[in-house]
């Protein structure tokens, strides 16, 4: 049982090796990761759900091809992703620059958070300013909670 | 009184929300602007299809506004449109050149032999360089292309007689009627 589950297991490991090793020799690990880097922040323009580095259609390969050349070439990230964004445009970039177009949405959660401080610091105000000022019964109601309390004692 | 205000602020957030929403339904999310609209057209070198000895440049384009067809014989939805661009090129005149992208220079033959050629010229890239450059996501592909060589539009999908009376056509006039 054991050793089916070894050979199992050592098939499954030789697969997941060969997906990732792909067909692009570098020279170095930190190129290598480079790679893995820049394909995984680009956007498939035809499965634009995938990025170019897990998506298998023709076009996500010419790009990852495209990556590779450059890079053996010597471009740096910047310069191989504005090359990708002046064919395919803004969309293949997971993280678009910041710019007039894009300024909202990355504004977005900052806007969210501060909307949320607010309501918390409001909420926050609120309770304070009703501590001191109003109690919650008045010293007639507590004389008459109180009597009421005794008088239920003394029928027991 | 401020609280009051106050209480108004998801209603008016909501509707906010609902008309980002709203503004997003139907809009096609597969449909891309080309980068390339207002630029000119990518310079490049390639084949003739039917003369392999002939090399054309981006040159081609300039003088008259023309369309750029991307096709291909392992696409269904070009074969849908071809011949609506036969009728096109033969009927209205329209100044037609082919892209023939990633494909197999027999068969591209085989095909404009049997289902007739729209194209003025066409253009043979095997390795879909241009195609690359062009930023072609998706066969077929469909620009407008004025006198200057600047792209001005991209349609990708098939061109129904639609979607050129609609779209391409008032273009090729509006930059036709320029140069």
């Amino acid at each position: 049982m054991l050793r089916v589950l070894l050979v199992v297991w050592s098939l499954l490991l030789s697969m997941a090796a060969l997906a990732t090793t792909d067909v692009y020799p570098f020279d170095s690990a930190t190129e290598q990761e480079r790679f893995r880097n820049l394909v995984s922040e680009l956007r498939c323009p035809k499965c634009q759900n995938q990025n170019i580095a897990d998506s298998n259609a023709p076009i996500a390969k010419d790009m990852r091809d495209e990556v590779y050349r450059m890079m053996q070439q010597g471009a740096t990230d910047q310069q191989v992703t504005d090359a990708l964004v002046s064919r395919f445009g803004e969309f293949v970039l997971y993280k678009p620059d910041f710019n007039q177009r894009t300024a909202l949405l990355w504004a977005t959660p900052l806007i969210a958070v501060l909307g949320g401080v607010l309501v918390v610091v409001g909420l926050i105000m609120r309770s304070r300013r009703q501590d001191p000022s109003e109690k919650p019964i008045s010293d007639a109601e507590r004389r008459r909670a109180e009597a009421l309390l005794r008088d239920r004692e003394d029928g027991d | 009184m401020i609280r009051r205000v106050l209480l108004f602020i998801p209603v008016v957030l909501a509707i906010a929300l609902g008309i980002v929403l709203f503004a997003g339904i139907g809009k096609d999310p597969n449909h891309l602007e080309s980068a390339l609209i207002g630029k000119p057209i990518p310079v490049f070198s390639l084949a003739d299809l039917q003369d392999p000895e002939q090399t054309h440049h981006d040159d081609v384009f300039v003088g008259e506004v023309s369309l750029l067809n991307v096709w291909g014989t392992w696409c269904p939805a070009c074969r849908d449109e071809h011949d609506d661009l036969v009728r096109l090129a033969r009927e209205e005149g329209v100044r037609i050149v082919g892209l023939n992208y990633k494909d197999n220079r027999d068969l591209a033959l085989e095909w404009l032999d049997k289902l007739g050629n729209p194209y003025a010229l066409s253009l043979y890239d095997p390795q879909g360089k241009l195609g690359f450059d062009l930023g072609v996501y998706g066969a077929p592909e469909t620009y407008v292309i004025d006198a200057q060589g600047i792209v001005r539009y991209r349609h990708v999908g098939v061109v129904t007689p639609e979607v050129w009376q609609q779209t391409l056509e008032p273009l090729v006039l509006q930059y036709g009627g320029e140069g």
